[in-house]
């Protein structure tokens, strides 16, 4: 029969960071009304300010753990330490945002509920317990970063990300759901928890059950793989990149990301490890992970390479940095380094989201009214015209590279140890190789900007909100560098709630 | 009772057919409905499992991927519609300049 839970028997206590942020978002949605058109900026105060909210509420839920919504959704510190990166990377984004959006002409103010749906979206992909959950929260980040992307119409090239991101993202949706499907015709569940105990129990090399799992698990990988775009299914990501406005691409390449790897690394640590099919074996899908993070890193680094135009660089290079990030969540296959592998990618997460957003701050800020101007030539120079910007942008492309005192450095450090602690040194060494590789792009872009001479047009989107942004990203890439303390500090004491 | 297996093998048939929709039409409203045909075996399939298993989470599933096709669709043929007010065409061959 069915039962009308009580309230008390929701826990939404420990859900309130999230939920916080998709209630204000509704009701912003509506305020937004009422605010002036020439006055949008107060929106985006008003949303940041909604996130400041779930930042501290996320402070106070941080250290308990409990599941919420009948086990729907999951408050643990691997989700705290999420929510951490999704708040400030969205804080940051909107403040970027101000200034550019009345540059390029779209001040509206539904740009800024679009975000905090989004956000709310990440925030409950990366504490959903159940697959049910994990498709809706990723929907709800993926529908408006649709609209986001060709939030430029009638420009042909916003527009043209948009459809490419939607046909693409929906794709992939496709993939997920039907993954998710065959993991239930399988198991018989959708929570993860439960996933993991029906798994233990079955003799999986003579059980007919092994084949939907097979098939299930590889289309649920192939999905979320979309989404943070690995190869091969990264193909979508320079188009969309470049053509979306550089404020939305610096918050998709981090949020989307973050989101993203949070539900991978949730599904494969607490629903999948022991999905072995040799006895005394790694998981299963240790070996497909170990080669799509190798490849993915091969190519984006050496596609990127190529690229003259720095949107679609940095497109790549965060192509290469999911690989990164892959690579942790491959050395979490063998059993008992699942949390040192969820640390490193947390860190990586963390160390990552601020340099890219700055390094997309500083293109933001040479990017001319109409959208052009993000060719490698037009950081010709920067270091006169613009001194301060062009030692940020060093900074940013020093971390991104993994140099030490900064924390992209901090990042690998932490991601190879765990892919050596898995026993998977031919994938650490080819991170450590194509890290070298990568020093060749973004070496480029700082020898560009100190050793040629200035085209005459100086950044002119330098404006003073986005000045602050690119600081505090400036400042938390070398904080983090100097004293990763801090940020492991965070991870001590357990990250998952039900650790199998 | 129809068998889980014929279900799942129907789900299957038209999964593929979806997929290869997408992959090979080049009519942007075509490529849509063909993911609504993959959501929709996913539908089927979740149906015949929940039904094998004797319980109602599948059933659950299939009504949240309905509304949440609904949402897509709404944002999909608006950008369908701002696409073609530009561009006079919606053939997703025709959208490349971003190539480089």
């Amino acid at each position: 029969m069915l039962q009308i839970p009580t309230l008390e028997s929701l826990n939404m206590g420990v859900a309130i960071p999230a939920l916080s942020v998709a209630v204000w978002a509704c009701v912003l949605l509506v305020i937004d009304l009422f605010i002036p058109k020439e006055q949008k900026s107060r929106t985006a105060w008003l949303a940041a300010g909604g996130l400041v909210f779930a930042f501290i509420a996320n402070l106070f839920t941080f250290n308990t753990s409990g599941d919420a919504f009948l086990g729907l959704f999951v408050a643990d510190r691997f989700g705290g330490f999420m929510n951490l990166i999704i708040l400030v990377t969205g804080f940051i984004s909107i403040v970027m945002s101000i200034d550019y959006l009345k540059r390029i002409g779209i001040e509206k103010g539904e740009y800024y509920t679009l975000m905090l749906f989004t956000i709310s979206g990440m925030m409950f992909m990366v504490s959903a317990n159940d697959l049910i959950v994990i498709f809706v929260a990723l929907e709800l980040l993926s529908i408006p970063l649709y609209v986001l992307s060709a939030f430029r119409a009638p420009d042909v090239k916003s527009e043209e990300s948009g459809m490419k991101y939607f046909i693409l993202g929906a794709f992939a949706s496709a993939f997920f759901v039907y993954g998710a499907a065959l993991v239930y015709g399988a198991t018989g569940t959708t929570n993860l928890p439960q996933i993991f105990q029906t798994i233990s129990g079955l003799d999986l090399s003579q059980n007919s059950n092994v084949l939907l799992l097979l098939l299930g698990s590889g289309l649920v990988l192939v999905g979320l793989g979309f989404k943070v775009a690995v190869v091969p299914f990264h193909a979508w990501t320079p188009d969309v990149y470049e053509g979306a406005p550089t404020s939305v691409t610096a918050f998709m390449s981090v949020g989307a990301k973050a989101g993203g790897f949070g539900a991978l690394l949730r599904i494969m640590i607490v629903g999948l490890p022991s999905f072995v099919l040799i006895e005394g074996a790694n998981a299963a899908w240790q070996q497909v992970m170990w080669i799509i993070a190798a490849a993915t890193v091969i190519l984006g680094n050496f596609v990127a390479i190529a690229q003259t135009n720095v949107k679609r660089l940095l497109a790549y290079s965060s192509i290469a940095h999911a690989g990164y990030i892959l690579m942790a969540v491959a050395a979490a296959g063998t059993a008992g380094v699942g949390e040192a592998a969820a640390t490193a990618a947390l860190i990586y997460l963390l160390a990552y989201a601020f340099t890219n957003l700055g390094a997309f701050a500083v293109a933001m800020a040479v990017e001319k009214d109409d959208g052009t101007g993000t060719n490698i030539e037009d950081f010709d120079g920067l270091a006169k015209s613009r001194p301060i910007l062009a030692v940020m942008m060093t900074g940013f492309m020093l971390s991104l590279t993994g140099i030490p005192l900064t924390s992209g450095f901090m990042g690998k450090l932490f991601v190879f140890q765990a892919t050596l602690d898995a026993g998977l040194v031919p994938l650490a060494v080819i991170g450590v190789l194509t890290s070298i590789v990568s020093a060749f792009y973004y070496v480029r872009i700082v020898l560009n900007m100190y050793f040629k001479e200035a085209p005459g047009d100086e950044a002119k989107g330098a404006t003073p909100y986005l000045n602050w942004a690119i600081y505090a990203a400036f400042a938390a890439t070398l904080l983090l560098g100097i004293l990763p303390a801090i940020a492991t500090g965070l991870t001590e004491g357990g990250l998952f709630a039900v650790i199998p | 009772m129809i068998p889980t297996e014929m279900a799942v093998l129907l789900s299957v048939v038209l999964f593929v057919l979806g997929t290869l929709g997408v992959l090979f039409k080049r009519n942007a409203i075509l490529v849509f409905m063909s993911v609504e045909l993959m959501l929709n075996a996913t539908n089927l399939a979740l149906v015949a499992f929940a039904q094998q298993w004797g319980e109602e989470t599948g059933h659950l599933f299939v009504f949240f991927i309905i509304t949440v096709a609904a949402a897509e669709v709404a944002v999909g043929l608006a950008l369908i519609v701002a696409i073609f007010r530009t561009k006079k065409s919606i053939n997703i061959d025709e959208l490349h300049q971003l190539e480089g």
